[in-house]
């Protein structure tokens, strides 16, 4: 739901594509794209936790590339592709990283979860079966205070689908009984 | 007690309840929502510890005819949240500021945009008064900033005859420890949503714990009766102790700013502002003096306990409590002596962060235990070993221990998958090289009691509902909120179990005061132990209901179930069983003596820590960690490992990276940017394991866990630096800064080293 | 977020010659930005001063990373990233492509570039120790020409550079064909990743005869800007690597360096650390000598 503004104002159109629809908002240029999908496009999911570019949770996919929207002008998203935590899943059906994050534990109080997913996805779409030390430096600018990281590495370690080692399927054996 | 082995979904892995919207970004917390015409809400916060306002102005250049402006003087009640003392904290300065941040003025506009620069604009004048910033300032009682003395509480435990020990004593080790404050960093900032209606009365919707807490304090603050307040948990992203009472706060300044505005009005934190003007850790310190004879074993304990309160008492005198109960560990001890205070200063106060005290004197008693093993010639786990806690020994306050625990053979185990002993030789041996990394490995024991200390759990009195529809479909009715620590689920679990159905029969209603009965705050370790065995009591009450009316065997099936419920809610209306709390009857509690009972059960635990120094960044590396824990029963294994995990990364946090700044009283460094945190590169790999001995007072066996994992990596970490380094550091964080000054003056570690300093 | 999004201005003329002629034409109006990183958190924070910006974010021209035989040029708008991708910077320069591994994390590295790092100069950035001790050349581009210069004479004093009002960096240029035997590079921040450095030290050199025939050492956090240190170098060069010679080495790092304490760590620590970090390159210098040895 929009919240009105004080002034209204004519700003230039930006149009780009986000989630694979094209979309065209009039904002000043300087409005961070992390509240530009916020309030203008109500993709709630993309989420602040500190503005400073920390702690991840804006992460979104800007043209396929992880990037902090907190720290990115509208302007310099104009004619380029986004995708938020909104276009992970197609048609109802959770993607891969999604089912991964729900089955293992990967989301607890849930806030870092889009971010997280979403940096997971980059990872790897570019090293499709990362070692665990490539998982965990994939993962490296998404804080998460709930989990340790060590259930989100899980999640991330089964959707890359890598054949598991016997006693890494018996330690999942282990948690899972 | 029914047979463990029988349940079919307690004890699995069991779906988070609200895990798809959280996964597809569909989960709402309170800045993903708004209201129609809502406004924006900003405070204006005092920029100094200790003084009186003068005046107040309102700067040239800002618009003020568009903005709503909130004083004290707007409050129609009392300006207080109240928490255990009451009239301390004020909701809106009056006049007499006592901490940096504390909240005076308050600001809405329809534009957020125009928040920040009127908050700028508002200058306040003060007529500053001397302030106390430490432990040791206001010990010295030279300042008086609260109540007579500055002590907000204190506490004594006696147990035996202490003094009459030293003298047969083999050896006396005393030792002194520090550990600082510490920021809960949630990662979702705090945030309400108040909607003032003449008609309805306030409602409030955000981020937080306890909807309860929030509603009681509103009730003082806007002088309204009951059924005018109205709180509703939106999802939340994150707490661990830091939405406790804060949100009691926050949701009065938006509700006086809504009332005043005639419109909805949101407050937002941003991180600097929630790093700044929040609840922290309570700084501790901790003084031993423990006689032991010639065997390592304990004869008295002398103990101090120190904690920094900051300016009001809030939740202080709670926390003292936990500490002292817990300062004298998982050990048998016939002589101990417990003092503890808890001090004011000129700091935001402090609040609740998992562990509660707990963390502060487990530290200093598991640091403690390892340099009276060197003083007694044997090693840390040998000594431990000698003195646990045993079934039939009693605790510092008396309690005898009936879990039939064997804490000897959890050590064992402890040390059998941490591969203890043999890195303990290996690591001496190659120390001994010329090589700058150091390892070491290092132990921590100690019990966590769940549910509030004593008489508290009497006091809340909580009250928990379940109703079935005609479908048969269970909603359970409880004020306990999901933060990310899994009550949805584990709630879902329990009811399931106790009436043979699935998760997906149960719905977990969400925490509103107008639905749901008053089932005690998110807190303490006691969702799982007290508030489960109330749903699983309320859901044997629910088929008792259907019994009563023939429509429902002593067993059932989910079909009969169904049938039951239709017929019940066709014949006779809604279908509702309540459970109320029933204090055990073999527990017992004297408030005064602080004696006996102060907890129906504990949770145990021994974690190994794992480290590499090096020493020419001094900086330290928890390489690998082992957690095992003896909890009751595990009600979600999957759920209950990720409590596990993500308590132990806190508390590697809390060991070596997670400082507060002080300057001044404020806390300086209040950017994500600035306040270390672990990363995915930081955290090493944590190995859980959970021992399970049902207890008779939680659901299918269950106790409580949420706090436990915070309490022992500190420890157990420090533990294993002075097995790597020889050097007994004593003070957390410990920052590769405060490593290099300890070295830098003692180049060579000092393999006579007894026990600390004071 | 403590800024009025609507207060400021942002435009993208789309091309390095149409950005230089709105420079030479307002000068002293408008100021450059890149991936954002830095400004866009000063603007989170409610102190981003200048209100009046212009994009070099998409300008090709600027982000191109080209070798010939004798150098590398790294346009100054290419990311961290495309350093790190970059194979030659990988097999010439690896010291570079680690500092670069090194900046912030992912995102941020996807969208930091080594321009805005450098005219940024922070004395605690990861990348310029680096690109002193590869002896790296520094071009500048205006409306009136171009100009090209050690980059050990970009940074003038805190926060200072030569850069022009009208100036933007175009390139940095790194001299191929210069390859040292040791290469060392380290980091200390305040956690593995994400992490602003406390000191950091990059060195390079060679070993002949026994003695230290090449060395360069550079140095982020210990000066107030990126620094060579050039009394250890003198205190190392021509000179066996005997323990009094480290020891005499140490001392003149200890000395010349001029560290502070800040939010993040302190004086001493970054100093002596710093020397630390030092002994362990000597240690690699002397393993390479044997190794030429035998």
């Amino acid at each position: 739901m929009r919240v009105m503004s004080a002034a209204k104002m004519h700003w230039p159109e930006i149009r780009f594509k986000v989630n694979g629809s094209e979309r065209s908002v009039s904002v000043p240029p300087m409005k961070r794209l992390l509240d530009v999908l916020r309030e203008d496009l109500e993709l709630t999911g993309v989420k602040e936790g500190c503005g400073e570019g920390e702690c991840g949770s804006c992460s979104v996919l800007l043209d396929g590339v992880l990037v902090n929207s907190c720290l990115v002008p509208a302007l310099q998203a104009s004619g380029c592709e986004v995708l938020t935590v909104e276009g992970l899943a197609t048609n109802g059906a959770l993607a891969h990283i999604q089912q991964k994050f729900l089955e293992l534990g990967g989301t607890q109080c849930g806030i870092c979860t889009p971010g997280m997913m979403l940096a997971a996805e980059s990872l790897l779409k570019n090293n499709p079966k990362p070692d665990l030390d490539e998982i965990r430096e994939g993962l490296a600018g998404n804080l998460c205070r709930c989990t340790g990281y060590m259930r989100i590495i899980d999640a991330v370690r089964h959707a890359s689908q890598k054949p598991l080692l016997a006693e890494e399927q018996a330690e999942i054996d282990a948690v899972r009984r | 007690m029914r047979d463990t082995t029988q349940t079919h979904i307690v004890g699995t892995p069991a779906l988070r309840k609200e895990g798809i919207g959280k996964v597809t970004g569909g989960a709402r917390y309170i800045d993903d929502m708004a209201l129609p015409g809502m406004w924006h809400g900003a405070t204006v916060r005092s920029n100094i510890a200790r003084g009186i306002i003068k005046d107040i102005r309102f700067g040239a250049g800002i618009a003020w005819d568009e903005f709503v402006i909130v004083t004290a003087k707007d409050i129609p009640g009392e300006n207080c949240i109240p928490l255990i003392v009451d009239h301390d904290q004020p909701v809106l300065v009056e006049s007499r500021v006592n901490h940096p941040e504390e909240p005076v003025v308050l600001l809405a506009h329809p534009d957020k945009a125009r928040l920040h620069e009127a908050v700028a604009a508002v200058e306040i004048n003060y007529e500053p008064l001397p302030a106390v910033f430490t432990i040791e300032e206001s010990e010295r009682q030279k300042t008086i900033v609260w109540g007579e003395d500055n002590v907000i509480k204190r506490f004594l435990v006696e147990k035996g005859d202490v003094d009459s020990a030293w003298q047969r004593a083999a050896h006396i080790v005393t030792g002194e420890y520090h550990t600082g404050a510490q920021e809960q960093l949630y990662i979702e900032n705090n945030g309400v949503i108040a909607d003032w209606s003449e008609a309805d009365g306030l409602t409030i919707r955000g981020s937080m714990q306890c909807p309860y807490y929030i509603h009681k304090a509103l009730l003082r603050v806007f002088d309204l009766p009951a059924e005018k307040v109205r709180v509703i948990q939106a999802e939340t992203g994150g707490a661990f102790g830091g939405k406790e009472d804060y949100p009691s706060m926050i949701a009065a300044h938006a509700g006086l700013l809504s009332k005043k505005a005639g419109r909805p009005v949101k407050i937002i934190y941003d991180r600097e502002e929630d790093l700044a003007a929040t609840t922290k850790r309570h700084p501790s310190r901790t003084r031993y003096r423990t006689a032991v004879d010639g065997n390592g074993r304990l004869l008295a304990m002398d103990i101090q306990v120190d904690l920094d309160g900051g300016a009001y008492a809030t939740v202080t005198p709670t926390v003292l409590s936990r500490a002292t109960i817990h300062a004298a560990g998982p050990y048998c001890c016939e002589n101990i002596r417990i003092r503890s205070h808890a001090w004011a200063t000129n700091l935001p106060p402090h609040g609740a962060f998992r562990g509660f005290g707990s963390p502060q004197t487990i530290f200093g008693i598991e640091r403690h235990m390892d340099q009276i093993a060197k003083a007694a010639g044997i090693s840390p786990e040998e000594v431990r070993r000698r003195n646990f806690l045993a079934p039939g020994k009693t605790t510092a306050t008396g309690q005898e221990i009936r879990d039939v625990i064997d804490l000897p053979g959890m050590l064992d185990r402890a040390l059998k998958v941490s591969d203890y002993e043999a890195k303990h030789l290996r690591f001496a041996r190659e120390n001994a090289t010329s090589s700058p990394i150091k390892r070491g490995i290092g132990v921590a024991s100690f019990m966590h009691g769940a549910g509030f200390t004593g008489s508290g759990e009497r006091y809340l009195n909580s009250l928990v509902g379940l109703e079935a529809d005609a479908t048969g479909h269970v909603t359970v009715l409880v004020s306990s909120t999901e933060f990310g620590q899994g009550t949805n689920t584990m709630l879902s679990q329990v009811a399931a179990e106790a009436l043979g159905l699935s998760c997906e029969d149960i719905s977990v209603a969400q925490p509103d005061t107008q639905r749901v009965p008053n089932s005690g705050p998110t807190v303490a370790s006691r969702t799982t132990m007290i508030v489960g065995r109330l749903v699983q009591d309320a859901a044997h009450a629910l088929a008792d209901i259907l019994r009563g009316k023939n429509l429902l065997g002593e067993i059932f099936s989910v079909t009969e179930f169904r049938a039951a419920c239709a017929a019940y809610t066709e014949c006779f209306g809604a279908l509702r069983a309540e459970a109320r709390y029933q204090a055990p009857k073999d527990i017992f509690w004297d408030d005064v003596a602080y004696k006996g009972e102060a907890y129906p059960a504990f949770a145990w635990a021994i974690y190994v820590a794992e480290v590499a120094v090096d020493t020419r960044t001094y900086s330290t590396q928890v390489v690998n960690f082992y957690a095992l824990q003896e909890v009751g029963r595990v009600i979600n294994p999957l759920l209950a490992t990720g409590q596990i995990e993500g308590g132990v990364a806190q508390g590697i946090g809390y060991a070596l990276y997670e400082k507060v700044v002080w300057k001044n009283g404020r806390m300086s460094n209040n950017q994500m940017t600035n306040y270390i945190m672990p990363t995915a590169v930081d955290v090493p790999n944590i190995e859980v394991y959970f021992e399970e001995m049902p207890c008779e007072h939680g659901p299918c066996g269950a106790k409580g866990l949420g706090e436990l994992p915070h309490d022992g990596p500190a420890p157990a970490i420090l533990n294993a630096i002075q097995n790597a380094t020889g050097i007994n550091f004593t003070s957390i964080p410990l920052l590769p800064e405060d490593m290099y000054l300890r070295m830098a003056e003692t180049p060579e570690p000092d393999a006579k080293e007894t026990a600390g300093c004071v | 977020m403590r800024s009025n999004a609507s207060q400021y201005e942002l435009i993208a003329p789309g091309s390095l010659d149409s950005v230089l002629a709105l420079l030479a034409a307002e000068p002293d109006a408008w100021t450059p930005m890149a991936g954002g990183t830095e400004l866009m958190v000063a603007l989170g924070a409610g102190r981003l001063e200048q209100h009046k910006l212009v994009s070099l974010w998409g300008i090709d021209e600027l982000r191109q990373i080209t070798a010939n035989d004798d150098w590398l040029s790294i346009g100054a708008g290419a990311t961290f990233t495309d350093i790190r991708q970059n194979a030659i910077v990988a097999k010439d320069f690896p010291l570079l492509a680690r500092a670069a591994s090194w900046t912030g994390a992912i995102a941020n590295q996807n969208r930091g570039t080594l321009g805005g790092n450098i005219v940024n100069a922070s004395p605690a950035a990861d990348s310029p120790p680096v690109l002193l001790v590869y002896e790296a050349e520094i071009e500048l581009v205006s409306a009136q020409g171009r100009r090209r210069m050690p980059y050990s004479e970009f940074h003038l004093g805190y926060k200072r550079t030569v850069l022009r009002p009208q100036e933007l960096v175009k390139a940095v240029h790194l001299p191929r064909g210069r390859h040292l035997p040791v290469e060392y590079l380290r980091k200390v921040g305040t956690r593995n990743a994400l992490a602003i450095s406390k000191v950091a030290l990059a060195c390079v050199g060679a070993m002949q005869s026994g003695k230290v025939s090449t060395v360069r050492i550079a140095a982020a956090s210990l000066r107030e800007t990126p620094a060579r240190l050039s009394a250890t170098e003198a205190a190392l060069l021509g000179h066996a690597l005997t323990p009094e010679r480290i020891q005499a080495a140490r001392k003149a790092l200890l000395q010349e360096v001029k560290p502070i304490d800040d939010i993040r760590s302190t004086a001493n620590y970054r100093a002596h650390v710093a020397a630390n970090l030092l002994e362990e390159f000597l240690e690699q210098m002397t393993a390479s000598n044997s190794k030429t040895r035998s």
